[in-house]
């Protein structure tokens, strides 16, 4: 077999398969005759190596018939990494049970890894409140300004804008009876009681949990946490536990304003659709609307602000070191607070109607 | 000279993998002391270990005298104020300006008036060779150079007693990287400081490290100073020092 010209990496198919065609069986020996080469890459070399490999397996012994020292230079440097080297490991494959069992262990884990936040959470807070001196204002302060009175705009506007949906959907069905006037009951008590505490944690939870999450994610990444914590700061008492008071503090006051916003959208559709005037309106909501329901809104707030700012922050402590696994955590930590908040609104709902609240 | 940190037997499992195995050092007071080896034999992973930020699976870490396999929290906080850790990236917290980075610990742990503080940054910034010009920039302002001395100035804040810096010449073009070199030389001589650091510059192996601890196969396979290493024979060693001087 003669070779020439350029040997490398873009010829070596074609020689392949040159190799391929011809009939091997009655033959001995096989020159590999190299001396008109003028460039010999790694790629040939090995290529050249595995070729002499088959022939000795098929006992034909072979040749190499060059004297160029750059050629016999790159054939001794494969062989030699070929004795030391052991063959790349292949991906080992799974069955469909093991990818179940990995897959459930794997949330087990997150279940467990969350239940141990939850507790050191309320173990590092509880020996924070039992000093003043411990409570940082200014994180607090800063926090409540950063997630939710930036946030009032939007949650005002979202909120009104259910009220006036709600409203106007209801306002037709009620004009068929001519039961007009039930608007108010009705708007009244599904936006106190259930829809603006629940519509101001959504829009909490994609604004200001995501928010957390990446802020921490990110000082995760940068190991400003690592930093913190070999200087004696505990991130739980910096990062964590202001987040979550500051939003404990400010998702009812939040909740106050999507009612109005809310109620406000309704008085619109009664008036302009219905016939209302605002004055009857208001008159009206004053009797049948028990300040109850207000009450119940407002007192969910705390609660779904601790489920938010927790699996947000959670989620950012969980960010691994690299810059996909951000991504990955806040799209969790939005879903799961989303997820966490309808559950706990659920069970307040079946809580407070079987006390008769 | 005392011994001012002892490890012994130490065992590190990371997922199913072993990265230490009975690995013992010992580090004397006031020295520069190396961990070197091929990546991924576990240099920075020890490193985290002594400032615990990482748990190991047995054997035992000795600081200053503390075990920190059982330490209480309360005497961890003390440790922790007698080190300064030099992150690779620097780890500045990105929220504060450089002249706030170096003074939250001071504000944290001291009761000093803001003056004494001010002052107090004042000469860290100007220890490690920054200008106070630049104190009120943010880490995202500033070269990588000077990210790496604000880092340095944080952890000098203390005045700790032992320094621990995590490549610190890594990222920085060689003349930063020389004069990095030399600011832990004139840093150690001034304040008497004792210093661990993982590096791969051999440059800086050379000008800085009294002494160095070769780290692969899990184990210590060389430890103590650079005048006879080339006579070991392990393999990294015969590699990475091969036509150096």
């Amino acid at each position: 077999m003669k070779f020439s010209g350029e040997f490398t990496l873009y010829t070596i198919t074609s020689y392949q398969k040159e190799i391929g065609k011809i009939d091997f069986s009655k033959v001995k020996t096989v020159d590999f005759d190299l001396e008109d080469v003028v460039y010999f890459d790694t790629a040939a070399s090995i290529f050249i190596n595995s070729t002499v490999k088959e022939f000795n397996e098929k006992k034909i012994s072979s040749n190499i018939l060059t004297t160029d020292k750059d050629i016999l230079d790159t054939l001794e440097l494969v062989q030699i990494s070929k004795k030391t080297s052991k063959p790349l490991p292949k991906k080992a494959k799974r069955t469909l049970l093991e990818i179940l069992g990995q897959t459930t262990y794997f949330y087990y884990n997150g279940f467990l890894a969350f239940m141990a936040f939850i507790g050191k959470l309320f173990a590092t807070k509880l020996s924070y409140l039992s000093n003043i001196n411990n409570i940082r204002f200014k994180e607090i302060a800063f926090e409540m300004n950063e997630s939710a009175i930036k946030a009032l705009g939007i949650i005002a506007l979202t909120s009104f804008l259910i009220g006036l949906v709600v409203a106007y959907q209801s306002a037709f069905q009620l004009k068929i009876y001519g039961a007009n006037i039930f608007i108010v009951d009705m708007l009244g008590i599904s936006m106190l009681r259930e829809l603006a505490p629940l519509m101001t944690a959504v829009v909490i939870a994609g604004r200001s949990g995501s928010s957390f999450t990446a802020q921490i994610g990110a000082m995760k990444i940068t190991e400003e946490l690592d930093a913190m914590r070999t200087m004696g700061f505990d991130p739980y008492l910096f990062l964590v536990i202001p987040r979550i008071i500051a939003l404990m503090i400010m998702m009812p006051i939040l909740i106050f304003v999507a009612d109005i916003m809310g109620v406000f959208g309704g008085l619109i559709v009664a008036s302009v659709d219905l016939g209302i005037s605002p004055q009857l309106f208001l008159e009206r909501f004053n009797d049948v609307v028990a300040a109850k329901h207000f009450f119940i809104g407002i007192a969910k707030g705390p609660f779904f602000a601790f489920l938010i700012a927790s699996i947000g922050v959670y989620r950012g402590l969980m960010v691994k070191d690299d810059t996909q696994s951000i991504g990955f955590n806040t799209t969790k930590s939005v879903v799961e607070a989303i997820f966490a908040v309808i559950v706990c609104d659920a069970i307040f709902s079946i809580l407070f109607t079987n006390l008769g609240i | 000279m005392s011994t001012i940190i002892k490890v012994n037997n130490l065992k590190t499992v990371l997922d199913d993998r072993v990265i230490h195995d009975g690995l013992n050092l010992t580090i004397k007071q006031g020295e520069i002391y190396g961990l070197l080896g091929p990546s991924g034999c576990g240099k920075t992973t020890l490193l985290r270990e002594m400032v615990m930020l990482q748990d190991f699976h047995s054997g035992s870490i000795e600081i200053l005298g503390q075990n920190i396999g059982n330490i209480k929290h309360k005497q961890a906080q003390k440790l922790r104020r007698e080190w300064g850790v030099l992150f690779q990236a620097g780890a500045l917290f990105s929220s504060l300006n450089i002249k706030e980075n170096i003074s939250l610990p001071l504000i944290e742990y001291t009761d000093l008036s803001k003056k004494m503080i001010d002052e107090i940054v004042e000469f860290k910034i100007n220890l490690v060779g920054l200008k106070s010009e630049d104190a009120l920039l943010y880490p995202s302002q500033i070269s990588g150079g000077m990210k790496k001395k604000s880092a340095l100035a944080r952890a000098l804040a203390m005045d700790p007693k032992l320094l621990f810096l995590d490549e610190p010449t890594s990222g920085l073009d060689p003349i930063s990287a020389r004069e990095f070199d030399s600011l832990i030389l004139k840093l150690r001589k001034l304040l008497g400081l004792s210093i661990v650091m993982v590096s791969h510059d051999l440059q800086s192996i050379h000008d800085t490290l009294d002494s160095v601890a070769i780290i692969d196969e899990k184990k210590i396979v060389y430890e103590g100073d650079l005048s006879d290493i080339k006579n070991s024979d392990s393999k990294f060693i015969q590699t990475f020092f091969k036509g150096a001087n």
